[in-house]
C-alpha cells in the first residue's frame, strides 16, 4: 500500500467513521458495527505504522504536497506510533463496551459519531508536525468531549460540564498565545524548524513565556498540579464508557504534547524547566493521591488516581535523560490500559449493585469472584505491584530519578505508589469484601450485553499481565522511542528534507529547501 | 501602530480576565470571547504591522513582493475565529440548557456534581441514595 496514505489513515478512518455515524443517526444498530469494525482498522493501520517506525526511521508526510515548513507536516515517529497503538487499543475496548448496558440511550444522543471525532482529535494531535496544527487538533478534541461528557443530559453533567468546558476554554486559548508568541520570535510554525530557531532566538524572555503559556495550557489538558480542577470536577459525571477513553488518552494528550514539545523546543533551557517539571511532577502526584484517599465513591477515587499518575509522566521532562524518558512512555502506555479497565470494572460494579458509593456496595467477592479478580489485576497494577505492569513503568522512573540523584523525587514516587495502594485496598474493602449492606439494585442484563462488558476488562487484563511479564519488548521500544525524543537533529532532518522525496510531485519544493537551508534565520 | 496595538490587546485581556473572574456564567463567557478576541488581535501582532501592500502576486511575478503583507497570520486568525465561534456556541447551549434546569447562572449555586459521599451510610440513607 501507499506509504503515504498508511500515514495519514489513523486520520481518515475516525473522520470517515464519525461522518458515517453521523449520517446514520437512525439506524443505531449501523453504527455500533461501523464504529466497532472502525476501530479494529485503526487498531490495524497503526500497528503498521509501529513496526514501519520500530527501526528508528520517522515518517513524515506534507500535505497537499506543500514542502516543511511551508505546509502542514504529518510526522510518525516511534512515540507517535505507540500513542496511536495504544489509540487503538482504547478504541476497540470502548467501542465494544459501549455495546452493554445503557447503549441505545447512549446511541440516541450520538454517542458513536462523537466518539470518533474525539478519537480523530486524539490521532490527529499524535500525528502532527505543526504546532497551530496541534491546537486545532486539541480543539476537534475537545469540542467532541464536551459533548460525550454531557451525553445523558442529568444535571451532574451539566453541572460538571460547564466546569469542564470553561477551563478547558482557558486552556487552550493559552495555547494559541503561546503559538502566536513562538511564530512571532521564529516566524515558523513547524515544530521541527522550530526546533531548528529556538536555541538561536536572542528574546530569551519571551521564549520562556512562550515555555510557560504552553505548560498551562499542556498542564491543564493533563491535569497537572495546580490546573487539574477542572478533571475530578467533571469525570465522575460522564457514563461509564466515555468516562474510560477520557481517562485513557485526554489527559495523555497533554503528556504527549509536555513530552514533544519540550523535547523538541525546549530541551536546551532544562536549567529552568527541569526543576519547574519536578516541583509539578512531586506535587501532581500528592495532591493527587491525597484527594483519592478522601473519596468515597469510586468514580473520583478514579479520578483523582489520573491525575496522581500524571505526576509519575513528568519525571522524563523533569530529568530529560533516555531512561527517564523511556520510563515515562512505558508509564503511559501502562496507565492508558490500567486506568481504562478500572473505569470499566467500576460500570460493571455498577450495573451489578446500582451504585458507585463505596458505602452502599459489599459483598461482590461473594456474588461476583470473577469481577474481583479483574479489578484486582489492574488495581495493584496501578499501585506498582510486581510483576504486573505498574512495576516497571515505576522502576523505570525511579531508577532514572535515583540515576541523577533526584531523591526527591524517587521518595514522592514510592509514597505515592504507597498511598495508591491504600485507596486500591479501601475500593477492595469496602466493594468486594464486606458485607452487603443494602440490597443490591441490579441493571437487568442479556447475556451479549454481559459479554460485551467483561470482554474488553478481560482483554485489558491479559495486556497488564503481558506488559508485566513480558517486560523486554515493551521496555526496548520506549527506550528507542525515548532515545528518538531526545535525537533533534534527526527529528529535524526527518521532517525537513521529506519534501525532497516528492519532489516530483511539487516542482517547488527542492527549491524552497534550498532557501531554507540557506538562510537558517529566515 | 504596534505599541497601540499591544496596549489595545492589554486592556482587553484585563476586561475578559475581569470578567472571567465573575460568579456569572454569562459574564464569564464574555470574558471569554473578550479573552479570545484578544488572542486574535495578538495572532494579527505577531505577524508584524506595518505601510505595506496587499498580500496578492501581481501578473508577471511568481511571488510575493518584498513589500507584502504577511498573510499567514490572517489565516491562523480565521481558524481560530471559527474554533471560538464553535466553541462560544457550544458553551451559550451549555449555559441555556443549564438555565433552564437550575434556574440559575450563578456558579456558586451550581454543585450538584459536587456532592461529597460520606464513608458510612446513615440510617435514612440506606434506601434512597445510589
Amino acid at each position: 500500500m501507499d506509504t503515504r496514505l498508511i500515514i495519514v489513515a489513523p486520520l481518515l478512518l475516525p473522520l470517515l467513521t464519525a461522518a458515517l455515524c453521523a449520517l446514520l443517526w437512525q439506524r443505531p444498530r449501523l453504527q455500533r458495527w461501523i464504529s466497532v469494525a472502525s476501530a479494529f482498522l485503526l487498531l490495524a493501520t497503526s500497528v503498521v505504522l509501529l513496526r514501519q517506525t520500530s527501526s528508528g526511521k520517522i515518517l513524515a508526510s506534507q500535505m497537499g504536497h506543500w514542502p516543511a515548513p511551508f505546509g502542514i507536516s504529518i510526522v510518525i515517529d516511534t512515540f507517535s506510533a505507540i500513542m496511536l497503538a495504544i489509540t487503538g487499543v482504547m478504541a476497540i475496548a470502548v467501542t465494544v463496551y459501549s455495546l452493554g448496558p445503557g447503549r441505545a440511550r447512549r446511541d440516541h444522543a450520538g454517542f458513536h459519531p462523537m466518539l470518533h471525532a474525539l478519537l480523530l482529535g486524539v490521532c490527529g494531535s499524535f500525528m502532527t508536525g505543526d504546532i497551530f496544527n496541534l491546537y486545532v487538533w486539541f480543539e476537534v478534541m475537545i469540542i467532541a468531549s464536551f459533548g460525550l461528557l454531557v451525553l445523558d443530559r442529568t444535571a451532574q453533567q451539566i453541572d460538571g460540564g460547564i466546569r469542564y468546558v470553561m477551563l478547558n476554554l482557558i486552556g487552550t486559548t493559552f495555547f494559541l498565545i503561546a503559538v502566536g508568541l513562538l511564530y512571532g520570535l521564529t516566524g515558523t510554525l513547524n515544530l521541527a524548524d522550530l526546533a531548528r530557531m529556538t536555541p538561536h532566538v536572542e528574546q530569551r524572555g519571551l521564549l520562556a513565556t512562550a515555555g510557560v503559556l504552553l505548560l498551562v495550557s499542556f498542564g491543564a489538558k493533563a491535569a497537572v498540579f495546580p490546573v487539574f480542577n477542572w478533571l475530578p470536577a467533571s469525570y465522575h459525571t460522564a457514563s461509564m464508557p466515555v468516562a474510560a477513553i477520557f481517562a485513557a488518552l485526554l489527559t495523555k494528550v497533554g503528556v504527549y504534547a509536555i513530552l514533544r514539545v519540550y523535547t523538541l523546543l525546549f530541551a536546551h533551557d532544562t536549567s529552568f524547566f527541569g526543576p519547574l517539571f519536578a516541583f509539578l511532577a512531586i506535587s501532581t502526584m500528592v495532591v493527587g493521591v491525597l484527594g483519592a484517599a478522601a473519596h468515597y465513591d469510586i468514580r473520583k477515587i478514579l479520578s483523582f488516581h489520573i491525575i496522581s499518575q500524571i505526576g509519575y509522566m513528568l519525571v522524563g521532562v523533569a530529568l530529560m535523560t533516555p531512561l527517564a524518558i523511556a520510563g515515562s512512555i512505558l508509564y503511559i502506555v501502562h496507565h492508558i490500559i490500567v486506568k481504562a479497565n478500572l473505569f470499566l470494572v467500576a460500570g460493571a460494579i455498577h450495573t451489578r449493585s446500582g451504585s458507585y458509593w463505596l458505602a452502599r456496595l459489599g459483598g461482590l467477592w461473594r456474588t461476583a469472584p470473577l469481577l474481583g479478580i479483574l479489578f484486582l489485576i489492574p488495581a495493584l497494577s496501578l499501585a506498582g505491584m510486581p510483576p504486573l505492569s505498574g512495576f516497571w513503568g515505576k522502576f523505570a522512573v525511579i531508577r532514572a530519578s535515583l540515576e541523577v540523584n533526584a531523591y526527591w523525587l524517587a521518595g514522592a514516587a514510592l509514597v505515592v505508589s504507597l498511598l495508591t495502594l491504600f485507596s486500591m485496598i479501601k475500593i477492595w474493602n469496602e466493594a468486594f469484601w464486606k458485607a452487603q449492606p443494602v440490597e443490591p439494585a441490579p441493571r437487568p442484563t442479556t447475556r451479549v450485553q454481559q459479554a460485551a462488558t467483561y470482554a474488553p476488562i478481560v482483554v485489558l487484563a491479559a495486556i497488564t499481565l503481558t506488559i508485566g511479564l513480558h517486560t523486554e519488548p515493551f521496555a526496548r521500544i520506549s527506550l528507542a522511542a525515548a532515545h528518538q525524543l531526545l535525537d533533534r537533529d534527526g527529528y529535524i532532518a526527518a521532517v525537513l528534507h521529506s519534501g525532497n522525496d516528492q519532489a516530483g510531485h511539487s516542482p517547488d519544493s527542492s527549491a524552497v529547501a534550498r532557501l531554507i537551508e540557506e538562510d537558517p534565520t529566515q | 501602530m504596534n505599541v497601540l496595538l499591544a496596549v489595545a490587546i492589554g486592556v482587553v485581556v484585563a476586561v475578559g480576565v475581569y470578567l472571567f473572574l465573575s460568579r456569572d456564567l454569562a459574564r464569564m463567557l464574555l470574558g471569554f470571547m473578550l479573552f479570545s478576541t484578544a488572542t486574535n488581535l495578538l495572532l494579527l501582532l505577531v505577524g508584524r504591522i506595518g505601510p505595506i501592500t496587499p498580500a496578492l502576486i501581481e501578473e508577471p511575478a511568481t511571488t510575493l513582493a518584498e513589500s507584502a503583507a504577511n498573510s499567514l497570520p490572517q489565516a491562523l486568525i480565521l481558524t481560530a475565529i471559527v474554533i471560538g465561534f464553535g466553541m462560544t456556541a457550544f458553551t451559550l447551549i451549555l449555559a441555556l440548557v443549564a438555565y433552564r434546569r437550575f434556574q440559575t447562572l450563578d456558579a456558586d449555586a451550581l454543585n450538584v456534581a459536587e456532592s461529597i459521599d460520606p464513608p458510612v451510610l446513615s440510617n435514612d440513607e440506606k434506601g434512597t441514595r445510589s
